[in-house]
Order: C-alpha cells, then structure tokens, then sequence
C-alpha cells in the first residue's frame, strides 16, 4: 500500500532509437511567455496506446488529461482522427494528421513483459516537418501505471515547451470534512491531478499546513495532538513522526530548507509576537533570524537557499519581507495597496507568489524577488496559500466557495483555471518535487 | 440561524439560546454574556461555578478587525473576569485566542497568540497570577459563528477564558 513512494527501481527510461531525432528548437512548437497575451493551445492528437487491452486507452487519457490541463495543448477528440493507427512504431500517414490541424501526433504501445511489469513506449510526431521529435520507453510495475502515463506526459510536455513537465508529482494537503464549526482535518497525499489519494492522520487533532522535505519522502505540519500547536516531522514511507524542538510555546509555519537539512518556522514568544527561526534537523541547534515586536511569519527559503521571504506586520499591517538566510539585511519589497501573506519563492527562484487581501477580496498573485512587477492571477471572495508546481509555471492553492476550501490551479497567465478534484473540501496543498 | 450555529460550541449556550428560541425574542445584540441577555436572574448557576463565570460573568472578549488591543467593552467584561477570577482561585486558565476567516492561515495563528496574550496580560495586570493562566491560538481553525459576512466575523474574533477544571 505505500509502494508508491519506494524509489522507482522499476521504472527505466531508454530512448526509442529507430528514427533519427531531428534536432530543432525546444520553443518550435509551443512558446511559454507569460507576458504575451493569448497563447493559442497547440492542437495535439494523441491516439490510444496499442496492446494491454484498456490500459492502452487509460494511458492515452490521463495524458490527454495532463496536456489539456496545462492549458498549453489542445487534445483534439478522437472522433475527428482519420488514420487508425496499427503500428505505433511506422510512421504515421501525416497528411491524415494535418488535415485535422494535429500539429503534434502522439503513438505509442503498452505491453506485460514475462517479469509481470509493463513496458510503455510513446512516439511523438511533428505532423508538418513529418519526423519524429522524440521517442522513449519505461518499465513500471502495475503499481505505477498512472506514473507511466504522467511521465511520458512531462516527456511531451517538455519536448513541445521547453521546460520541464511537472505531471509526475504529487500534493500534500489538508483534507476537510464537517460543518464549518466542528471542521474535522487530515492530512492527506495524491497525485496532482487527484488519483491515488491517501491519508495520513486520522482527524481527532487539527493539522495544518503541511510541506514536502525537498527528498519527497517527509513532510513538515503543524499539528494540534499534543495540546499546544506544534511543528512536526512525518516520514510518509513509516508513518513515524516526531516533533520539531521542544520549544515552550506554538511553532507554525514550518518549510524545509532547499537541502532539506533544516526546518524554517515561527516560534511564539512569551509577548505573544512571533519571530522566525531555523532549526537544523542532524545538530539541533536553532537559529533566530528575526527578533522583532511584531508577526513574523510564513518563511520560505529561495531555491538557493541563501534568502528567505516572509510576511511582517512590523509596519503595521502584513508586508511582504525579504532577508539573507542568516537574518541580516531585513527589507520589505511588497508596497502595492493591500495587505500581503503567504509569500513562497519559486522552485526557479525568479518570483514570488504571495496572497494579497485589498477591496474586500484574495487575490494570488506573484512579483519579482526586489516586489516589483506584480502580477494578480486569481481574485475571489476567499483564496489563499499558492504552492509552485516544480517547474514555476503553475501555482495551486485553495479557494473557499459553497461551505468549504477546494483546491484550484492556475498557470502564470492568469489564464488557464483549473478545479483539482478531491472528494471533501481541501486546503492547505502543497505541491511535491518531481518524482524519481 | 447563523447565530444558533454560532453558539453550538457552548452547552451553556446552547441552553440560554433554546430559552431565546422559546421566547420568541432573539436579539439583534451579540450575546457576550447571559447578563447581557438579562437573563442572570434566573439564578440556576452556582456562584463559583464555570457555569457562574460563564453566564454572570462572561467568557469571552471581542475584538475590533487585524487588530489585539482591549476594546472598552472587553476592558469591562475583563475587569468582571479578573474579579471573579481572584475570588475563586481553584481554577487553573486557559485563554484561546481566535481570528475570523478574513486572513491568511498562519497570520491568523499569530494573531489569534497575540488576542490570547492581550488578554492575559490585561487579567495579570488586574492581580489574576501569571501561573494560573495558559495561552492558545486556534488561528481561524474554530469559528463559532459561520456564515460569511460581517456579523459573524465579529463574533469569531475573540478571546475566550476558560477554566480549565478546579487547579490544585
């Protein structure tokens, strides 16, 4: 049941040799600007998988279903294809493809090998230069058919774009069943799109805010068990947990450091403000990095580790701060019109996505790492707590509409929406690194 | 019904807004306290008792938007805290600080600590001993009042006194 997580032995990645790879450009057929207007979804046909009787067919929808979702693609129905394909490996009939505008053709092949594991291989075709652009195959057990299926999907996606796919990933959030006033909350994982969802608590004690260790296998959370709200550790593998420090009083907030060696977090102090501090996980020893008469809070380290971004009342009302990782050179960089929380430094470290509350409303948004050229991509009654998809280009974080939070992604345009399905309410998600 | 809603959380509550239902005379006011309620004269707790300081006294404080000061009215209700407080010192304290829904989670965390050390710190200041009384934020993670406008934002931004059985 949790061999989802052991590493991936099982999966091996060769390339499909047989059709020399044309070299060309990564942006040839989709172009990622976030600061162009419309960008037109490249029409793509992916055909089902041949062999493996319906695990062909599910391996063709949960890639079409990444693809489309990225907002970059445009699955073209299946109704519309003209050619049948029967052999994955032969080259397609290309004009069959563009008449139906299919810029990118995807075929591919699932079969069992005699060890009992699967082996998927996938074709990706540009239909007018009439070549092949890539071709790969990988060997899973059948524990991992969806990981299959959303690799090769992050192998489409980053040959077509450029950039590194991020479908081979998964969520931690809080999962929330109950009335608004009696809300029970578990910590809970799945895959990105929704499948595969498990939990990790039982519900009799308040968890919040969990994060991914940058290794994939521990998460960090606050939890209520003990009384007083306290910073944990959970190895998601064993189920073993541990506190973080013993401090005296509530520690929140917590994320790991880039090289997941610490754990960065707000300590209470006897006052009743809240300062920042990092604790190292093998020596112990923490470290104040803020000691201010004020909420500090809601630390997260640059991809570099050397800075840390956090939210700040010391200037009256929530700012969005920047500092080094020791604490020095502490300066606010958020100045628009509102209040602003919740910053969190981009796995590619170029921005920062915040939550901004002004006119009655959230709003998710993201600026430069100095809080310039700001960026609203989502506004609602009630949304906050953005989290990076690994590769930058997509946030997540949760909306509360209709009696509870629910979980919605947006890419940075602003533009590409999109409802993540999970069976209760949900909140609180935080995306993991890319899977291995 | 939001109201209703609003005091589930509190069995002693729960009993004075069934003697509100019956009445037929819900009022517009926020409930701080039976006594504002005038329903004091009934005289059905203990003095002493939780059940005293809850109705008579009143367990809780409210608190103006983002912000941790004491208002005036919170001042009153806990200088009647602290009186009663110094009058039966069995109890052992634990003041919960809350925020409402319209902040972000970990901010509201630290600011409901802030509303919790407020209070107890007015209560330490008016001879309640600092070692009888414990602090806890729950954030926005407890609303008791559930509906999405003012009226209930109000009422979930709040210092609640509980005693936390007889202390030694």
């Amino acid at each position: 049941m949790r061999s989802f997580l052991k590493p991936l032995l099982t999966i091996a990645a060769m390339a499909v040799g047989m059709t020399a790879v044309v070299p060309m450009p990564a942006w040839a057929l989709v172009e990622l600007n976030v600061n162009k207007g419309n960008v037109e979804p490249l029409p793509i046909a992916i055909t089902d998988f041949q062999g493996g009787d319906a695990l062909g067919a599910q391996i063709s929808q949960i890639v079409t279903a990444d693809l489309k979702r990225s907002g970059l693609f445009a699955p073209i129905d299946k109704s519309a294809f003209i050619e049948k394909i029967t052999n994955p490996d032969a080259a397609p009939r290309f004009e069959d493809w563009k008449v139906i505008n299919a810029q990118a053709l995807v075929t591919g092949s699932v079969s069992k090998e005699a060890d009992g594991r699967i082996r998927a291989q996938y074709r990706l075709w540009d239909t007018f230069a009439g070549q092949q652009m890539a071709g790969e195959q990988f060997f899973a057990n059948d524990a991992n058919q969806r990981r299959v299926a959303h690799i090769i999907a992050d192998a489409i996606y980053e040959r077509l774009t450029g950039e590194k796919g991020y479908f081979d990933t998964r969520v931690v959030f809080i999962d929330e069943s109950g009335a608004k006033n009696a809300r029970k909350k578990r910590l809970a994982i799945m895959d990105q799109d929704g499948a595969n969802v498990r939990y990790l608590s039982d519900g009799k004690s308040i968890v919040l805010t969990p994060r991914f260790s940058p290794n994939r296998q521990e998460i960090t959370y606050m939890s209520y068990e003990s009384g007083q709200p306290r910073v944990y550790l959970l190895q998601i593998e064993t189920g073993q947990r541990e506190l973080v420090g013993n401090f005296p009083g509530m520690t929140f907030a917590p994320r790991f450091s880039p090289d997941g060696q610490k754990v960065i977090m707000s300590l209470l102090r006897d006052d009743g403000n809240s300062n920042i501090f990092a604790m190292d996980l093998r020596s112990r020893s923490t470290t104040r990095l803020t000691n201010s008469i004020a909420i500090d809070t809601s630390p997260s380290y640059s991809p570099d580790g050397s800075k840390v971004v956090f939210t700040s009342d010391r200037g009256g009302r929530a700012q969005i701060y920047v500092m080094g990782a020791d604490g020095s050179g502490q300066t606010r960089i958020s100045f628009g019109d509102g209040v602003y929380s919740t910053p969190v430094w981009s796995p590619r470290g170029d921005l920062i996505a915040f939550t901004k509350q002004t006119g009655g409303e959230f709003q998710i948004g993201v600026m430069k790492t100095d809080g310039s050229g700001e960026r609203i991509l989502s506004s609602g009654f009630q949304q906050e707590g953005p989290t990076w998809a690994p590769n930058g280009r997509v946030l997540m974080f949760f909306r509360d509409s209709a009696g509870g939070p629910k979980l919605v992604s947006v890419d940075l345009t602003g533009r590409n929406e999109q409802s993540i399905p999970t069976a209760n309410f949900a909140s609180d998600p935080a995306w993991s690194p890319l899977l291995e | 019904m939001g109201r209703i809603a609003a005091l589930t959380r509190n069995p002693v509550m729960i009993a004075l807004v069934a003697m509100l239902a019956i009445a037929g005379c819900a009022s517009k006011k926020t409930p701080n306290s039976a006594a504002d309620l005038g329903l004091n004269g009934a005289g059905a707790a203990t003095p002493g008792s939780a059940q005293d300081f809850t109705v008579n006294i009143g367990d809780r404080i409210f608190f103006d938007t983002d912000s941790t000061s004491i208002r005036a009215d919170a001042q009153t209700t806990l200088s009647r805290q602290a009186q009663w407080l110094n009058q039966y010192k069995q109890y052992a304290i634990v003041i919960e600080g809350h925020a409402d829904e319209r902040g972000t989670r970990e901010y509201n965390l630290a600011l409901g600590a802030r509303r919790a050390a407020a209070t107890r710190d007015f209560l330490v200041a008016k001879g309640v001993s600092a070692s009888r009384l414990k602090t806890i934020s729950y954030g926005k993670e407890r609303p008791v009042a559930v509906c999405d406008d003012i009226s209930c934002w109000s009422q979930n931004r709040r210092a609640v006194t509980t005693l936390s059985g007889a202390g030694s």
